[in-house]
């Protein structure tokens, strides 16, 4: 009895040490790759952040107003953002490389699959950015031309362009990321149908006096208003 | 003769018939049959009166007529002129038109009219408005003579106007050409003008024609080019100027067409303007500038409410584009009165050249700038119409010396804004 337990102990002794020596090479490994990892991450934070600086992309960020966004979260800017962000996507890309050489089972299977996202990831980033880009753009132009009309609801149009836009935008996102698919797409289409609803409403309400007006004006024969001279610029 | 390109085969052909010219009239065109007939007529007039023995030609660049105005000037008989001038060219008169595009862009309607004074070595080229109906003969005569006979290489109008007309020019394009290029140029955005051959060949060199900004105003390009390129620039007292209809939206075209196009001119020509102080005046010929007092209907609070909703609305817009002090004026400005209200030289100035250091640092979309200024500039005008409601020409003439003097004295200003990293 005593020499079996001692025999059993002894052995899974053995196979303990053997486990140890089997994985020991493979953790070094994979500290080597996470630490050779870092040291490219890092690389690429910096040569990442002197692009997006010479590019001024800090620039093209403020016009798509994410940097609005951003110190509202109090978050850094958004080429510290995105430098880091490839920092870390590098980095985990690289733990999850080591991760793979100790050949846990079952792991590999989320490790492919996280490689599988990343491509995803970067386009559901881009389209956000362009988004957000053109969100901001069309509505800047749109509360420039209503301003310059003398239309009343100028900055009422102006935002509801920028939410229709970025509504658009994340959905969109969503999709490509294949988060909440079906979820998003009612969501979008409720806001949108939510957002055009309200702007024949408001626009119907607000419209009716100045219809009124001009019915009035087109039929009144008796009425006539003093014309004014419109003064040129050139 | 790279602008052969430029010009279609058909216009070649006609152009090579001609020959070699001393003067050619430029008239670009877009759906201008109502009033193109006394402008051709004028025209004829004007070269057979003054330039009998001279070789003279009318270019007609039409931006895709549906009126027949094309038509019109090429059938323009000069036998009717004979008649009635009682004078004889003792050269043939030449009327040639071409269809520059489908739709009109003025800037290659005289880019195309250069390219044929360069193609044809034209002496001395004049540039007529077709909506010019108050154009007389003798224009032709005070835009060329100077070019033919004095050898200037520019000759720029100056109109008589009435005293409300032309404020964009008065307010913006003069003051601040002046205080940038160091010329008293009065009219820098001019719709008729001379130009002598050499300028018109330098010209059609510049890099004006590639950039779209510049090319929508390259009348003020022109200008630019003139004074930066030390050509002989000299003005010419022409007459009453035709005012034609304008709408709301004409103002934003006519910013885009003649501010973008100044703001744009800054970036390249940094190293020349930023040196200049102070301005010298241009020579003047005929007589001097006047203004014509007739009352004018305007809708001062129309103009004050647009103003002011501007400022409410387009805040953060400015918040881009202005200081904190000057947005913080505008606003405060906002909320006077018509009775009360007051946009000072001084802070229109400072407006504009902050406009203009943001357009050069492209905080924003380009155009987007240039649209914003629209409102303030509605701000400025009512300013010049409650100070010169009851004013006399001598009035006017010492509030515009006044603004001038505001935009020269804040250029190390916009020397200041420029250089700063925002």
């Amino acid at each position: 009895m005593r020499e079996i337990i001692i025999t059993e102990l002894t052995q899974a002794l053995q196979e303990l040490v053997r486990a140890v020596a089997h994985y020991l090479p493979r953790l070094v490994v994979m500290l080597i790759i996470a630490f050779l990892g870092w040291m490219i991450a890092y690389l690429l934070k910096v040569l990442a952040r002197s692009i997006l600086r010479l590019t001024k992309f800090s620039k093209l960020s403020e016009n798509a107003g994410a940097t609005q966004l951003l110190h509202q979260a109090a978050l850094p800017s958004s080429t510290e953002l995105l430098s880091r962000f490839i920092f870390w996507v590098a980095w985990v890309g690289f733990i999850l490389l080591g991760v793979s050489v100790l050949g846990i089972v079952g792991l590999q299977e989320y490790i492919s699959n996280f490689f599988l996202f990343l491509p995803r990831l970067f386009v559901a980033l881009v389209i956000l950015f362009f988004g957000l880009l053109a969100a901001s753009f069309f509505s800047r132009a749109a509360l420039l031309a209503a301003v310059n009309a003398n239309f009343r609801s100028s900055r009422l149009l102006s935002i509801s362009i920028r939410i229709i836009i970025s509504i658009f935008a994340l959905s969109m996102v969503f999709e490509v990321l294949g988060v909440a698919k079906e979820t998003m797409l009612i969501t979008f289409g409720t806001a949108f149908g939510a957002v055009m609803l309200s702007l024949a409403i408001a626009f119907g309400i607000g419209g009716k006096d100045v219809a009124r007006e001009f019915l009035e004006k087109r039929l009144a024969t008796g009425k006539k208003e003093e014309k004014e001279d419109e003064l040129s610029p050139l | 003769m790279a602008e052969e390109t430029l010009l279609a085969d058909d216009f070649l052909r006609q152009l090579i018939n001609v020959g070699e010219v001393d003067i050619l009239v430029g008239l670009p065109t877009h759906n201008n049959a109502k009033t193109i007939e006394p402008v051709i007529r004028a025209i004829q007039t004007g070269i057979l009166k003054c330039f009998p023995r001279e070789r003279a030609v009318i270019i007609n660049a039409d931006g895709g007529s549906q009126d027949r105005t094309p038509e019109l000037v090429v059938g323009a008989s000069i036998g009717d002129v004979w008649s009635a001038s009682k004078v004889y060219a003792l050269r043939t008169m030449h009327s040639i038109s071409t269809r520059y595009a489908r739709s009109p862009d003025p800037g290659t309607a005289l880019r195309t009219i250069l390219a044929a004074a360069d193609l044809l070595r034209a002496k001395a080229c004049v540039v007529v408005s077709p909506d010019s109906t108050t154009i007389e003969p003798d224009w032709i005569q005070r835009l060329v003579l100077p070019v033919y006979n004095d050898n200037f290489d520019l000759v720029s109008p100056i109109y008589r106007r009435q005293k409300f007309e032309g404020a964009l020019m008065r307010n913006l394009l003069y003051p601040m050409t002046r205080a940038i290029y160091g010329y008293r140029v009065r009219e820098p955005y001019a719709s008729e003008f001379g130009i002598s051959g050499r300028l018109a060949t330098d010209f059609l060199t510049k890099e004006t024609w590639n950039d779209e900004r510049s090319r929508i105003g390259a009348e003020i390009c022109l200008t630019i080019t003139a004074i930066t390129g030390k050509y002989r620039v000299c003005q010419s007292f022409l007459g009453p100027k035709a005012q034609p209809d304008r709408s709301a939206s004409d103002l934003v075209a006519a910013m885009r067409q003649t501010v973008g196009a100044l703001f744009s001119s800054l970036d390249s020509s940094f190293p020349l303007w930023s040196t200049i102080a102070g301005s010298q005046p241009v020579p003047t010929l005929g007589a001097p500038s006047e203004v014509m007092l007739e009352p004018v209907r305007v809708n001062r609070k129309r103009l004050r409410e647009m103003f002011a909703t501007g400022v409410a609305q387009l805040e953060p817009v400015f918040r881009s584009i202005l200081s904190a002090s000057t947005l913080f004026e505008l606003q405060r400005i906002a909320t006077l009165d018509v009775s009360e209200f007051n946009y000072p030289a001084d802070l229109w100035a400072k407006t504009v050249f902050e406009f203009a250091a943001s357009y050069h640092k492209s905080v924003i979309s380009r155009d987007h700038i240039v649209q914003a200024l629209v409102p303030l500039y509605r701000g400025r005008t009512l300013t010049l119409l409650l100070e010169s409601r009851d004013g006399s020409e001598e009035d006017i003439e010492k509030s515009l010396e006044s603004l001038c003097g505001e935009f020269e004295r804040l250029k190390p200003y916009l020397l200041e804004v420029w250089a700063d990293r925002k």
